[in-house]
């Protein structure tokens, strides 16, 4: 296994005297699928809101391949290599799916501001071919002119995913992937995952269907009333009894 | 500290204004979620109804003019003073406060009909199409007032008893040269009246807790099975009874014209989202401070020292206040964020 | 917008279209009332302004309340350059574009912090302030009320350098190499700016850096996540948008030497607004006929006056006609701004996406039904229309 390379330290964030997260660590070996998982309202979501500088902790501070996301813009974030899956897919509903994908792989480009929209041009090409590439790996080539507005929630979910692979992150967020979706999409999404494992980005999950969280993590932590109470490989996670008394005697 | 003092009375009437003006637009824009520029249109309107009623008040007849005794003269006579004599008198001395009477069911009707009519269809469109649409509606009553009244104002008089100015300087123990005119006087304090009629509406009855709801969360209240959209039909037409009466009022202090509605909308904008948009609190507090404001900006001192300060102060206000808050003094995270 | 590679043999056909259609406008308007130089020149100003207009609000979605302002800045910009320079026309108009860019890099800077509704209250706050200024502060630049007007007393450097022959009776008129700026070559200059600055805007809709703003207008979050720092991109299209308001109101400098305060009002803005969303925001010929429309039917409509209608509707009988004038007469002459509120309302109501829209929906209606080619066609127009 690799370095560590994403670092949550001593994280805290309440909202209004109400409080989500309380004194969270979490460290994220390189390369590795790191699932976080735990009942209803454990924090999860704002965790992943830290992570990419969506909110700002009360305390503590988030590090990635040594450099401090805390306090950052969100585009400086993800110019840093940390892309994000939300959990209602965040696209561009009015343009077409080749659009979409194309919009990210010119910021990836050109992250940094530049209205030298010749030079760009004759490199549009080159884009659009990867643009089409990405689609194909997403599987929503035969698509590619279509409004994205029109897809189902599994297909939207599916084009959000390739519009952040095509930044090339090392640090993929995916928050409930899976959500909202029939058991047929679900297994399609996690055949996708499993496929884009090899590509050597490290992967932060967020999800509460176990299928595909044991299908798909190297790592699991379990956080509950926004504490991290358990970690490890899922085998010795699963039969942790106190992740057992989280689920059951918990907010279930 | 004279002078202070009569620039922050100076400050409250103009601040009235608008503080009845943003209110309205804000309860509208709360629990409709409309961006109504139409909404100046209505206080104008009820401007109008004040010099409507007075019109019709003094609908005269032509009679001798008995004071007149070297040849035959002629007056006009209104038929209320033929009729009721003095009473008669008094009636079109009081015509503008008595135009109420006349302004709130017109202005209901009218509140209505525009909901009903136009409004309604706007709740799921972008904020910029409601924009436009109820502007271009502004513009046809504007319009429509022009055609009817003419393009000058029309003095409007205040009752004769409240014409002269309050000795407010000796109420409070400043010099006795501190006067205020009375009208404006009965404006502040009627504003107050109304504006405490809208909040106590909305906090003490049941019908103004679910509009308050819906200002928090329209969807919700929706799924809860409430009518929902005939409530929005009532906060309407109150936001127009609103800004309608407040017209009405305002009459004796400026005389309205066809345009009064649209000056008056584009500074009731800022002091909307000065306020914050959605925040009825922030509506009033900011209507007033800005009114005050304006008033200190105008004293010679002050524009001595910033030529010209008097003319832009309120945006100058407004474009600081919404760079350092962003959301205005008092408005909520989540509103209008798009 | 799928063929991004280079201008397209479809917009290169939109841009000659286009520009045959500008120039030969003296032309096709005749039977309409519309051939005079004066209505002609304001199609070109006002289209360039609209044009301009819609890289901001049809692209990015900001409505600015405020593009007044930047007009009034490049005719103020452009009749100093007349007064103290030169007649000729070009110095005015890269001074009215360099001042007018200028404050919107400003207002720009300022403005787009916030984005909304909130936006849109800060480009009017801005706008009234300089509307303001202009009347009372400023009068030694602007000459408030009265309006900045030429003088015979003008310094003018640059034509008494070159011509030491007396200076001729009369104020001098505004020219460019000899050609007086009034009339049909007036228009034709506007004409040509016209064009190239809708070719400018076909470009920037085609670019890579069109595609981004659109991108914002759609989901600016997401925009923010694809890594792109937005503000730039804004702040760029701001400052386009205000160049083309300069050059709009350099332009109604050099055809009409004078500059006044009520062009700054936001009531000017609002016009900007209407000719925008009347012709389709976000489409590329929109904005030009919305202000066509709005213009012609000012000069038009207002010049209607009772006598005309009793003209008009004579062949009514008398009864008839003492009823029909005037309430005709309401939406015409001096109430043609009713006429204008009531199509507003027709056109936001109905259709939203403006007369581009209804030209695409009539155009889809009668080729609807057809077989797969008519479908690529009309996919073709509506590459073309947008």
């Amino acid at each position: 296994m690799g370095d560590l390379v994403l670092h949550l330290d001593n994280i805290n964030k309440s909202f209004g005297g109400l409080s989500a997260l309380s004194d969270v660590n979490l460290h994220v070996e390189e390369g590795t699928t790191h699932a976080i998982i735990g009942p209803n309202g454990a924090g999860k979501s704002t965790l992943l809101n830290v992570c990419i500088g969506r909110l700002k902790p009360d305390t503590g501070k988030v590090t990635f391949a040594g450099e401090v996301l805390t306090g950052r813009e969100p585009h400086e974030i993800t110019q840093l290599g940390v892309a994000r899956v939300f959990q209602t897919p965040e696209i561009f509903q009015e343009m077409t799916l080749l659009e979409n994908v194309m919009i990210p792989a010119f910021s990836h480009r050109d992250g940094a501001f530049r209205l030298n929209a010749n030079k760009l041009l004759s490199k549009q090409g080159e884009i659009r071919d990867e643009a089409e590439h990405i689609l194909e790996d997403v599987g929503l080539k035969d698509m590619m002119l279509t409004e994205a507005g029109s897809l189902s929630r599994g297909d939207k979910r599916r084009l959000e995913l390739g519009m952040c692979l095509i930044l090339r992150p090392r640090l993929l967020l995916l928050d409930e992937p899976t959500a909202g979706m029939a058991r047929h999409d679900t297994n399609q999404t996690i055949e996708l995952l499993k496929k884009i494992k090899s590509r050597g980005m490290t992967k932060v999950i967020i999800e509460h269907d176990m299928h595909v969280v044991f299908s798909l993590a190297d790592k699991v932590s379990v956080l509950a009333r926004g504490q991290i109470i358990a970690g490890g490989d899922p085998q010795s996670v699963r039969e942790d009894p106190k992740v057992k008394e989280a689920y059951l005697g918990g907010a279930h | 500290m004279d002078a202070i003092f009569i620039q922050i009375l100076n400050g409250l009437d103009k601040g009235a204004a608008y503080a009845l003006i943003a209110l309205g637009l804000t309860l509208v824009f709360g629990t409709l979620g409309i961006v109504n520029f139409a909404h100046g249109a209505l206080f104008m309107l009820g401007a109008f109804c004040a010099v409507t009623f007075q019109k019709i008040i003094t609908i005269s007849v032509k009679v001798r003019d008995e004071g007149v005794t070297a040849f035959v003269a002629y007056k006009e006579q209104p038929y209320l003073e033929t009729w009721f004599g003095d009473t008669g008198r008094i009636i079109i001395d009081y015509s503008v406060p008595l135009s109420i009477i006349l302004a709130i069911p017109l202005m209901l009707l009218v509140g209505y009909v525009m909901e009903r009519g136009l409004i309604k269809h706007f709740y799921k469109r972008p904020h910029a199409e409601q924009i436009l649409v109820t502007f271009g509606l502004a513009i046809v009553i504007q319009e429509i007032i022009k055609a009817y009244f003419g393009a000058n104002p029309i003095p409007q008089a205040a009752p004769e008893i409240l014409a002269g100015s309050a000795n407010v300087g000796s109420w409070v123990g400043l010099g006795d040269n501190l006067v205020y005119p009375w009208w404006r006087l009965i404006y502040l304090c009627f504003s107050g009246i109304v504006i405490f009629a809208v909040f106590a509406f909305l906090q003490f009855t049941t019908y103004g807790m679910v509009v308050r709801a819906g200002m928090r969360d329209r969807e919700t209240v929706g799924l809860l099975g409430i009518n929902i959209e005939r409530r929005f039909t009532v906060v309407f037409a109150i936001a127009a009874i609103v800004a309608g009466v407040a017209g009405v009022m305002y009459t004796p202090i400026l005389p309205p014209d066809y345009h009064l509605g649209m000056e008056f909308l584009v500074l009731s904008f800022v002091v909307v989202v000065v306020g914050g948009m959605g925040s009825l609190g922030g509506a009033v507090l900011a209507g007033f401070l800005l009114g005050i404001v304006q008033s200190f900006a105008s004293m010679n001192e002050v524009k001595d020292i910033f030529p010209g300060i008097d003319q832009i102060i309120l945006y100058l206000v407004a474009v600081v206040i919404l760079l350092v808050l962003p959301r205005g003094l008092m408005g909520r995270a989540g509103v209008m964020d798009d | 917008m799928t063929n991004m590679k280079k201008p397209s043999f479809n917009d290169t056909m939109l841009i000659l279209v286009f520009a045959a259609a500008i120039l030969a406008m003296p032309l096709w308007l005749d039977p309409f009332g519309g051939n005079y130089p004066d209505l002609l020149q304001k199609f070109a100003i006002y289209g360039i302004f609209a044009i301009g207009f819609n890289i901001l609000f049809g692209l990015t979605g900001y409505l600015s309340f405020g593009h007044a302002a930047f007009l009034g800045v490049g005719s103020y910009a452009a009749v100093w350059s007349f007064k103290l320079l030169t007649m000729n026309a070009i110095p005015a108009v890269i001074f009215g574009v360099l001042f007018a860019g200028l404050l919107a890099a400003i207002i720009g800077f300022l403005s787009l912090r916030r984005t909304g509704i909130y936006f849109s209250i800060l480009t009017l706050a801005f706008a009234q302030m300089s509307y303001n200024l202009a009347y009372s502060v400023l009068t030694p630049i602007t000459n408030g009320e009265t309006g900045l007007q030429l003088a015979r007393s003008d310094p003018r450097i640059l034509d008494k350098l070159f011509s030491d022959g007396p200076a001729s009776a009369g104020l001098p008129s505004t020219e460019l190499f000899g050609e007086t700026m009034s009339g049909y070559p007036g228009f034709y200059f506007c004409a040509v700016l016209l064009i190239i600055g809708f070719y400018i805007s076909l470009r920037i809709f085609r670019s890579p850096f069109g595609l981004m703003l659109k991108g914002i207008k759609s989901n600016q979050n997401r925009m923010k996540y694809t890594g792109l720092n937005t503000r730039p991109y804004m702040l760029t299209a701001f400052i386009i948008s205000g160049m083309y308001a300069g050059l709009a109101g350099s332009l109604l400098a050099v055809t009409d030497p004078l500059a006044g305060a009520e062009r700054m009002q936001w009531t000017a803005s609002g016009e900007v607004v209407l000719m925008t969303i009347l012709g389709g925001a976000g489409t590329l010929v929109g904005p030009m006929l919305g202000a066509g429309l709005i213009k012609y039917f000012e000069n038009i409509f207002s010049s209607f006056d009772d006598s005309v209608l009793q003209q008009a509707f004579s062949f009514l009988p008398d009864s008839v006609l003492e009823i029909v004038v005037p309430v005709v007469g309401l939406f015409v002459g001096s109430g043609w701004h009713l006429t204008l509120g009531l199509l507003f309302m027709i056109i936001v109501i109905f259709l939203p996406g403006g007369l581009v829209e209804g030209f695409r929906r009539i155009f889809n209606y009668f080729t609807s039904g057809g077989g797969k080619a008519e479908t690529q066609s009309v996919e073709a127009h509506n590459q073309a229309g947008e």
